[in-house]
């Protein structure tokens, strides 16, 4: 069986590229949150990659159908994280970029942002 | 493959140097926080390398792991007690 | 009934952390299932109802595609932004309003939309989501709900409601 095994290095060199591209988005991007959503997305769906690439080289084994319990569990415990970070350099007073158009939170939450 | 791990190890200095610019302490977390999920996966990669099945279940431990460190850390940055 | 659900989840969580079949190890697991299903129960599951209800499992597995299509789509969209040499972003905090009524869905929402394209939830407060958008593209309630919300919202309500 050839082919699965070129299915897992495949798999796992896209989730690998995607790694890489979410850290340069996190040395790249202004400020906190636009480095949390590069890094979040990019990190989670190349982890979410490489354990499957896992899985498909090693077919129905215990480490295999360990790697595939793997993927929900970075789905749901990554974004959870990502968010307490994000509320919390919020209200630790992290300013916004430049660039930014709009703040609802920051109206909403009824006081000045300073750092 | 061990390009692939070569790769990741450079993705881990990306962080590290993210860290260490910082500007700010949320900064510094969230490069923590990205290197703990990129750890699960040079774990299960190295894992697959070595054929040593028992590193997955330590791949599967350091998901919770890093999440209740990054909860932690979120908690100290919001200005709470830790036992709320 | 909320204690069988929760011994039923942790008993199928076993089996596949373990992957073997020997008397041994079902036992062990069905014995440990046991004991953490009667003293969390009650603590864990909020309704037992809706787990046994076929219609919500048959939506959950359309469910799945939609969002690894999402997913996928918005790692690409990233990685645009990251590798184009002007960084073509404006940021901002919208506030979205969203008609899931239970925890359960709302908390399963305000995931999707962090790995979905673009958008990322700070916070919540009851039905309304605080979301970072790496583009801003409407910044009124109703005009930044359908555009956000409305994608997952018609299948989790048939899942979580």
């Amino acid at each position: 069986m050839v082919w699965n095994e070129l299915a897992g290095m495949i798999v796992i060199g896209i989730g690998v590229a995607f790694d890489f591209l979410g850290c340069l988005g996190l040395l790249r991007l202004p400020d906190v949150y636009n480095r949390l959503q590069a890094g979040t997305k990019c990190v989670t769906f190349g982890t979410c990659g490489i354990l499957l690439g896992v899985f498909l080289m090693q077919g129905f084994t215990p480490t295999g159908i360990k790697a595939l319990v793997g993927i929900p569990f970075v789905l749901l415990t990554s974004p959870v994280g990502a968010h307490a970070l994000a509320k919390g350099a919020h209200i630790f007073g992290v300013k916004l970029t430049d660039k930014t158009v709009v703040d609802h939170y920051a109206e909403d939450r009824g006081n000045k942002l300073t750092l | 493959m061990y390009i692939y791990f070569y790769i990741l190890i450079g993705c881990c200095f990306f962080c590290l140097i993210r860290a260490w610019l910082g500007r700010s302490i949320p900064d510094r977390m969230v490069a923590i926080d990205i290197m703990g999920t990129l750890a699960v996966g040079i774990t299960a990669l190295y894992a697959l390398i070595s054929k040593r099945g028992f590193l997955i279940d330590i791949a599967l431990a350091w998901i919770f792991l890093s999440f209740i460190g990054t909860l932690a850390l979120a908690k100290y940055l919001s200005h709470k007690t830790l036992d709320e | 009934m909320r204690k069988i659900v929760l011994i039923l989840f942790a008993f199928i969580l076993w089996v596949l952390l373990t992957w073997s079949f020997t008397l041994q190890s079902l036992t062990a697991g069905g014995v440990v299932a046991l004991i953490i299903g009667l003293l969390f129960g009650n603590f864990v599951i909020e309704k037992a109802g809706p787990v046994f209800d076929l219609r919500r499992w048959f939506w959950a597995l359309v469910y799945i595609p939609v969002f690894l299509w999402e997913m996928t789509k918005a790692n690409f969209d990233v990685a645009y932004r990251v590798l184009h040499p002007k960084l073509p972003i404006d940021p901002g905090i919208v506030k979205v309003k969203t008609k899931l009524q239970s925890e359960m869905g709302i908390v399963f929402l305000a995931n999707s939309i962090t790995l979905t394209p673009g958008t990322f939830t700070v916070d919540l407060k009851g039905q309304y989501l605080y979301i970072h958008c790496i583009k801003v593209r409407s910044t009124g309630l109703a005009e930044a709900s359908h555009e956000i919300v409305d994608r997952f919202e018609k299948l989790l309500i048939k899942i979580f409601d």
